[in-house]
């Protein structure tokens, strides 16, 4: 039997979070946190959880397993479980809404700030702007972000000021704009960038680089942000 | 993102992160010279060490590391104050205590920078 111990809060209901322990028989099986869940909830539907896709491609079941945040639906029993125990809380730093659900208005607050679409002021071409295949390359490993949010929710940075701070999801995004050769609003990307808060409160923790799903690497981008900054001087 | 950055160091993020890497850098160079001076150096008494500072080069590089330790701690402490002092994470008490302690770190950076001049070249 394994022993699973969930975060629970219901606002309406409950006058503060909770964790309470279910017994699962896993039948030796080696299934997927997100089939532990589905389970759990079988038996007791009052039990609320975000998921999608269940393939890793949504980014809607990022929650905090034993400890580190990671998605449900991709990360097996084999790879969390400690002492035969399995505690899931919601993803750290942001508003729960109830249970392991929690209030993403901030994170996509941020991700917005950074104007996460092209734009390019020249008249467009007939068919489409293209690009070389080595100038598609800078794009790699960094259009692959799902925006499930376990990265900036690990960031001691983004707990402390998430308002300011843009964390890596979203300054991954803006550095993914800004390599993109396509782009023509390089330097007011980078005016925007420039105060203490929004790239430079990140301390290079990279907790970032240790959750992310995807094995995407955001302190790297921040790097790259850092070097574009210098080097336009602004 | 216009963040209002009046109490801040430099005019931008950028600037104080650059202010930050060369001030550590000045620090570590003055660390090593004056740990190899005391490695070196058989007998280390008042009158050497008095012998020592009496080099212009020495004095200007002692309060080089000096304003440097100034703008680091600056910028260090004004970072870890916006991390934890604020209203955020403390209430609206927060801001008045983040004040309170910011100009307290002024006064004893002023002092500690004021005393090494003094000791320098004084009498
Ligand atoms: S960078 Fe990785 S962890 Fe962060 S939001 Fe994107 S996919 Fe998720
Ligand atoms: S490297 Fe930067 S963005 Fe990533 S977790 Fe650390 S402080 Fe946050
Ligand atoms: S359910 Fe879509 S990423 Fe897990």
């Amino acid at each position: 039997m394994l022993k699973v111990s969930i975060y629970r809060y219901n606002p309406d209901i409950d006058s503060a979070p909770y964790m309470q322990d279910f017994q699962l028989d896993t039948q030796g099986k080696d299934i997927m946190v997100l089939d532990v869940l589905e389970q759990l909830k079988a038996e007791d539907p009052t039990l609320v959880f975000r998921r999608s896709c269940r393939e890793g491609v949504c980014g809607s079941d990022g929650v905090n397993i034993n400890g580190k945040n990671g998605l449900a639906c991709v990360t097996p029993l084999s790879e969390c479980v400690k002492n035969n125990t399995l505690i899931l809380r919601p993803l750290p730093g942001l508003p729960v809404i109830r249970d392991l659900v929690i209030d993403m208005a901030q994170f996509y607050a941020q991700y917005e700030k950074i104007q996460p679409y092209l734009i390019n002021d020249t008249p467009a071409p007939a068919i489409e702007r293209l690009q070389s295949p080595e100038d598609r390359e800078k794009l790699d490993g960094l259009y692959e972000c799902i925006l499930c949010a376990c990265c900036s929710t690990s960031c001691p940075s983004f707990w402390w000021n998430p308002e300011k701070f843009i964390g890596p999801a979203g300054l991954l995004q803006a550095y993914r704009f800004l390599a993109d050769t396509r782009d023509t609003a390089t330097e007011e990307r980078l005016s925007k960038l420039d105060d203490p808060f929004s790239v430079f409160r990140c301390h290079g923790i990279q907790n970032c680089v240790a959750v992310c799903p995807k094995s995407l690497n955001p302190t790297q981008a921040i790097g790259h942000i850092r070097t574009m900054l210098l080097s336009s001087g602004t | 993102m216009a963040v209002t950055n009046v109490t801040s160091f430099g005019r931008s993020g950028l600037s104080d992160w650059l202010v930050q890497r060369v001030s550590g850098v000045v620090l570590t160079v003055y660390l090593l010279v004056i740990a190899a001076y005391l490695l070196f150096t058989p007998e280390v008494d008042y009158a050497s060490w008095k012998e020592l500072h009496s080099g212009l080069c020495i004095r200007l590089l002692t309060v080089f590391a000096v304003l440097s330790l100034a703008a680091h701690a600056w910028i260090g402490m004004w970072g870890v104050l916006t991390d934890y002092v604020t209203v955020r994470l403390m209430g609206p008490k927060a801001t008045p205590l983040r004040v309170f302690l910011q100009l307290g770190m002024i006064a004893v950076i002023f002092v500690y920078v004021a005393w090494t001049v003094a000791i320098l070249w004084g009498k």
